[in-house]
């Protein structure tokens, strides 16, 4: 760090020059570091949409070769599965909604210049490449990649013998215990930063929900790894060394490890969509140019979410044997969070409600995320039924529901807040026209992949199986036509990412110039410079003196009153 | 590290400092995996009776010999956070030392007691109980090992009258150690 004295002098001006390496890669700054997440999640997130074409090219024209990868293996077919699931889950979602935006949004949001621990920052993002490279490593080893689903159940992921990708799946999960060390190192530097570093009279009921979301997940993340951490250690040892912590045959118990797994795993859920929601909420409030409705009671309702979500994994377990009391418990637990969930859909519409709305391409993404999501949360009520549960759980109406609630959470919120922050980050305006392509292009393609998908389940097909056309009764072709229409969509959907793509780049270098606050906009992050300079805001950082959404307040010249305007 | 610190460090809202802030953090996110641990060895220790006569065969004396050295190493570090708040930088200094000083004493019966097990058969693969043993003691020891490490680091600036606020992040980080042991010495050792 010896190059950085001159540094040391300009800092307060808000430039300085740096060489590339301190600026791009050791960066300290924490919107770097956030783009840094941002970029490996969108790269990660291209990874996981190949992987996601190939096995849904070989459920439709099983047996062909397909174009860009050659012929698909009964191993290929499982691992990409199950680094399909791992890649969405852990090196997308969580890097793109809670560490980029959290990244970019927490100090810009409250007012402050960095995070409290720049270093640790930096170190929780080198330690997330590591695991990437690591993960993305298995698939050159011996063996090939893992194989045995994103959940990892002993016994089959505990021995070599097993699951036949001896190197594999200690790697895959050595790469998922890194990702998790480095998560719980930026969300301490999150929890910490947003409590003792708030711009001056900002109060905790001042904080931005998509702040507090963030928050919220972070602490249930860190709850609920805990146990699954420990769980890692010893299926690794189960794996290296051959304990029988898991193995049934050595006194073990394989169901311990469904729990610990769910008992992550669930809400994990919530750490995804959380932050997701505080997003959306942000900007159906910008764009309705009204008071965000019940802000409080948002935020109690986030409390109580995360509360409740711990209380429910066990409904993940409903056909691994456990007591059907116990399932009638998990049941009703699992059918209770959908009240609080339901409480704040409710205060997003009241908030839509009377407005006046702008369909800008942020809301255009929002709004779709709150249409689609609500078939996911609906579907998962019959899932939450123990009953319905045991011959839903087994077929695609799972993969279905599963993919109605996360790809709204991910996609469709990740790109909400990508369009709406975008001219923060870059300083220009996105192009409408290729947005509103991408826009359309994504969200009709997306439910012709998984409406087929929950028709086929509930006409029986089961999940987790190579080729259908071996087993007679999946084979007519009224189920085949179904697969191939939802493999087409996926094609279309992903071939509709391209005007994204050249989107980002464009508008990069000649988008229209943004200006500081082009959605006019009550946030702190507005009154900085787009794209803020190291140091965040050059005129001094500023003091708090409102909510963040007093938006068309009666008797004033504008329609939104920032957050830090004396009056 | 001659980078200007940003403004946000210097900020105390909470009116905590943000290092004890964030080691609390630290200590509430380690409590859940060890937590998870010693949980998962109640749940099948309930479930093998036979569990007991495996643990009749660890060194309750060696256990507890290592409880009155972590404690001892505890008060150590106090008194150093003591001298410490009292800008005494030198006791801070010696007193961190001793502290580290009864880490290796520890690491050393805890390596004796391993070496004994492990010649009578009683690895880690022997049962669950043995591998649940080697786990969680493991994971303590790394985590002794850890604050040995840093302690060393930290003396380095004592010394020099420098960041004396550690010795008390660190003294949080060493008692939460020693309370994971008061838990595994009754639950692995002394239980029957």
């Amino acid at each position: 760090m010896g190059d950085t004295v001159t540094a040391h002098v300009d800092d307060h001006h808000g430039h300085h020059e740096q060489d590339f390496w301190s600026t791009y890669v050791f960066s300290t700054d924490h919107k770097m570091i956030g783009f840094q997440y941002l970029f490996t999640g969108l790269f990660m997130a291209a990874v996981g949409g190949f992987m996601a074409y190939v096995f849904r090219m070989q459920l439709a024209f099983p047996g062909e070769s397909v174009p860009g990868f050659g012929l698909v293996t009964p191993g290929d077919y499982n691992a990409l599965i199950t680094n399909h699931g791992t890649i969405m889950i852990f090196w997308v979602a969580m890097p793109m909604l809670i560490a980029a935006f959290g990244n970019f949004l927490i100090p810009l949001m409250i007012g402050c210049d960095d995070m409290v621990f720049p270093r640790l920052n930096r170190l929780s993002y080198q330690i997330f490449l590591i695991s990437t490279i690591l993960l993305l490593a298995g698939f050159f080893v011996p063996g090939g990649a893992f194989g045995g689903a994103w959940t990892t159940y002993p016994p089959l992921a505990a021995r070599g013998e097993y699951n036949l990708t001896p190197l594999g799946a200690p790697i895959w999960l050595l790469a998922v215990a890194l990702e998790i060390v480095a998560f719980l190192l930026g969300g301490i530097n999150f929890v910490t930063t947003v409590m003792n570093s708030r711009a001056p009279g900002m109060k905790m009921m001042d904080i931005p929900i998509v702040i507090w979301m963030i928050i919220i997940a972070v602490v249930l993340f860190m709850f609920s790894v805990g146990p699954l951490v420990a769980g890692a250690v010893m299926l690794l040892f189960d794996q290296v060394l051959g304990t029988s912590f898991f193995i049934p045959s050595g006194g073990g118990d394989p169901v311990l490890f469904q729990h610990l797994f769910w008992f992550f795993g669930h809400p994990e859920v919530y750490v995804i969509l959380l932050p997701e929601m505080g997003i959306v909420a942000e900007i159906i409030t910008v764009f309705s140019r009204k008071k965000l409705f019940g802000y409080k009671l948002i935020v109690y309702t986030t409390f109580m979410v995360g509360i409740l979500s711990m209380i429910v994994w066990a409904h993940h377990q409903f056909i691994a044997g456990i007591d059907p009391r116990m399932a009638s418990v998990f049941s009703f637990t699992t059918i209770l969070i959908s009240i609080p969930i339901a409480v704040t859909f409710f205060a997003y519409i009241a908030t839509l409600y009377g407005g006046s709305i702008e369909f800008k391409l942020p809301m255009l993404w929002a709004i779709g995320m709150i249409a689609e999501f609500l078939v996911g949360g609906v579907t998962g009520i019959y899932l939450g039924a123990s009953g319905l549960d045991i011959y839903f759980h087994e077929n695609t109406f799972v993969v279905a529901h599963f993919h109605y609630t996360m790809f709204p959470i991910v996609i469709l919120g990740g790109f909400a807040g990508m369009y709406y922050w975008y001219p923060k980050m870059f300083g220009r305006m996105m192009n409408e026209t290729l947005g509103k392509i991408h826009f359309w292009g994504t969200i009709i393609p997306f439910n012709f992949i998984f409406m087929p998908l929950f028709s086929l389940g509930i006409g029986g097909q089961h999940r987790r199986i190579y080729n259908y056309l071996n087993f007679p009764d999946l084979a007519s072709p009224e189920f085949q036509n179904l697969r191939v229409l939802a493999t087409t969509a996926t094609v279309i959907m992903l071939l509709f990412q391209i005007p994204f793509v050249i989107n980002w780049f464009r508008s990069m270098k000649s988008g229209e110039e943004a200006g500081n606050n082009p959605w006019k906009a009550n946030t702190l992050e507005w009154v900085a410079p787009s794209p803020p300079p190291h140091g965040n805001f050059p005129d001094g950082l500023p003091t708090v003196y409102r909510g963040p959404y007093e938006y068309s307040v009666p008797g004033r010249d504008e329609d939104y009153w920032p957050q830090n305007a004396p009056n | 590290m001659s980078l200007a610190k940003p403004i946000a460090t210097t900020r105390e809202v909470t009116g905590i400092p943000t290092g004890r802030l964030a080691v609390w953090w630290v200590i509430a996110s380690e409590i859940v995996i060890f937590g998870g641990l010693v949980t998962c060895y109640l749940l099948m220790r309930l479930n093998n009776v036979s569990w007991g006569d495996e643990a009749s065969h660890t060194s309750t004396a060696a256990g507890a010999t290592n409880t009155f050295v972590l404690l001892t190493s505890s008060l150590f570090i106090v008194l150093a956070h003591a001298a410490a708040e009292k800008k005494d930088t030198e006791k801070a200094f010696k007193f961190i030392w001793y502290t580290i000083g009864m880490g290796l004493v520890f690491l050393l019966v805890k390596s004796y007691e391993y070496t004994t097990e492990i010649s009578h058969g009683y690895t880690i693969f022997k049962s669950v109980f043995w591998s649940f043993y080697y786990t969680a003691t493991g994971l303590h020891a790394l985590h002794v090992i850890g604050g040995m490490v840093i302690m060393g680091i930290i003396s380095m600036d004592v010394k020099k009258g420098k960041e004396l606020q550690r010795v008390e992040l660190i003294g949080l980080y060493w008692h939460f150690v020693d309370i994971v042991w008061i838990f595994l010495f009754p639950l692995l050792y002394i239980a029957k």
